[in-house]
């Protein structure tokens, strides 16, 4: 039987107030009629609970357009689960923020370190809301992490961002590069960065990490590496998402897996999903392994890749993430980074 | 390693509980979960911004056969270094 899952990601709904070109979110955006109600959250977080979750990331879409998100974070943090909230900042005033009492911990997104290039890439007027949003975090003593998704259009400025988060009293700041799953997936070529631009943006990451008193975590840009992420620290191993609609899953892109199997909650429980679904089985341990990961050493370190990768860039899911450079389709990554650029399409906003 | 003067306690955002799943202590903190053995989990609970790691170590050796300071204060170090616990002095 697979170890109990720590995380839940319950991706409350996928409304939201930015129009971010590097969103994660699926193209085919669940409609606010699909979400599950207040009755139904809160029995998923009674499940995920029992199966061993003991930290709830109440993320989105924007998890502040549901109304009833003062009682799930009640609910969740009863529980005893650590809530986490993922926020792009819009709308969370202090009243709103005093309404969520139980929440342990704030990340909030922020697109660059200026104005106008921050609003570009939302897509919205949303920067004076997230320098506002952060005051109010840290004003109700929460700790706060600043989550900057990184890609060729703020690379360069990642100075500033650093500096922009110490001045927004961030306890942590996440530098993550873009990965390339729904919208991002579709902006990729107006995204990718060059190897040039990550290779400055690394150097100034390594000084400010040994000079700032904020804990500076930097995700490399898996395309140009020569061996994949961990993805997920392997399939069905910690972590689980569920989409507003309820759909389970092993990660939040792995919906665009086919005939995967994905269950919803409203048909089965969760612990069932998590132990015995088809969608949860495919790929745990090692023997759905294909050659070159099947007999390589490095399995044991990063579960040959992301599944997801694997599918959208090979159409096996089963397959060494191409990104690999022991991967046969490594060539489709190489041809993918030798495009030029593009313009960045932003997504229409779902309401 | 950490002064045995040194002062720890939880840092901001870091929660102890009791995992009734896994019968264990866990800390839990903004991107991780530490499930805890006995020794870890009574170190936790005097991180309290009071009592000094040498004084930690006195209050364990009261429970404990064996409690050598210096542990204690490695132990701490670990934490320090997982951003679960802060040191003052």
């Amino acid at each position: 039987m697979a170890d109990a899952p720590f995380g839940l990601l319950a991706e409350l709904t996928h409304r939201c107030p930015l129009k971010c070109g590097y969103c994660s979110n699926p193209l085919e955006l669940i409609g606010r009629a699909d979400e599950l109600d207040t009755a139904q959250w809160r029995a998923v977080f009674d499940q995920a609970r029992a199966l061993g979750v003991l930290q709830v990331h109440l993320s989105g879409g924007e998890p502040l357009a549901r109304k009833d998100l003062p009682e799930l974070v009640r609910h969740a943090s009863g529980l005893g689960c650590y809530v986490n909230l993922v926020t792009s900042g819009l709308g969370l005033t202090p009243e709103r923020l005093a309404d969520l009492r139980g929440v342990d911990h704030v990340q909030l997104s922020v697109q660059d370190a200026e104005s106008a290039s921050a609003n570009r890439i939302a897509g919205v007027r949303a920067f004076d809301h997230k320098i506002k949003a952060a005051e109010v975090i840290r004003d109700a003593g929460l700790p706060l992490t600043v989550n900057v998704v990184l890609h060729r259009l703020n690379l360069d400025h990642v100075g500033e961002i650093v500096a922009l988060a110490e001045r927004m009293g961030a306890d942590r700041l996440e530098l993550a590069n873009t990965q390339y799953y729904g919208w991002a997936l579709r902006n990729r070529a107006a995204l990718l960065p060059t190897r040039e631009q990550l290779a400055r943006a690394g150097e100034v990451v390594a000084a400010a990490q040994a000079r700032s008193a904020m804990e500076i975590v930097y995700v490399i840009a898996d395309y140009h590496e020569a061996h994949p992420k961990p993805c997920m620290h392997g399939w069905g191993a910690r972590q689980l998402t569920v989409a507003p609609n309820g759909d389970v899953l092993p990660c939040p892109a792995a919906g665009v897996i086919e005939g995967l199997g994905v269950e919803n909650v409203k048909d089965r429980a969760l612990a069932d999903i998590w132990h015995s679904s088809p969608a949860f089985n495919a790929f745990r341990g090692f023997d759905w392994m294909q050659e070159p990961c099947r007999t390589c050493a490095r399995r044991e370190l990063d579960f040959g890749g992301c599944r997801c990768q694997a599918f959208q860039l090979t159409g096996d899911a089963a397959a060494t993430d191409p990104v690999c450079s022991l991967s046969p389709h490594r060539g489709v990554v190489d041809l993918i980074l030798a495009g030029g650029p593009a313009s960045v399409e932003h997504r229409a906003v779902v309401r | 390693m950490t002064a045995l003067s040194a002062v720890p306690r939880l840092r901001r955002g870091v929660k102890a509980a009791y995992d009734e799943t896994r019968d264990s202590h866990v800390v839990l903190f903004p991107e991780g979960v530490l499930v805890l053995n006995e020794t870890a989990a009574a170190v936790i609970g005097l991180c309290d911004g009071r009592t000094s790691v040498e004084g930690i170590a006195r209050r364990l050796a009261e429970d404990f056969d064996g409690v050598e300071v210096d542990d204690v204060a490695e132990l701490v170090a670990r934490l320090v270094a997982r951003r679960v616990v802060d040191v003052d002095g």
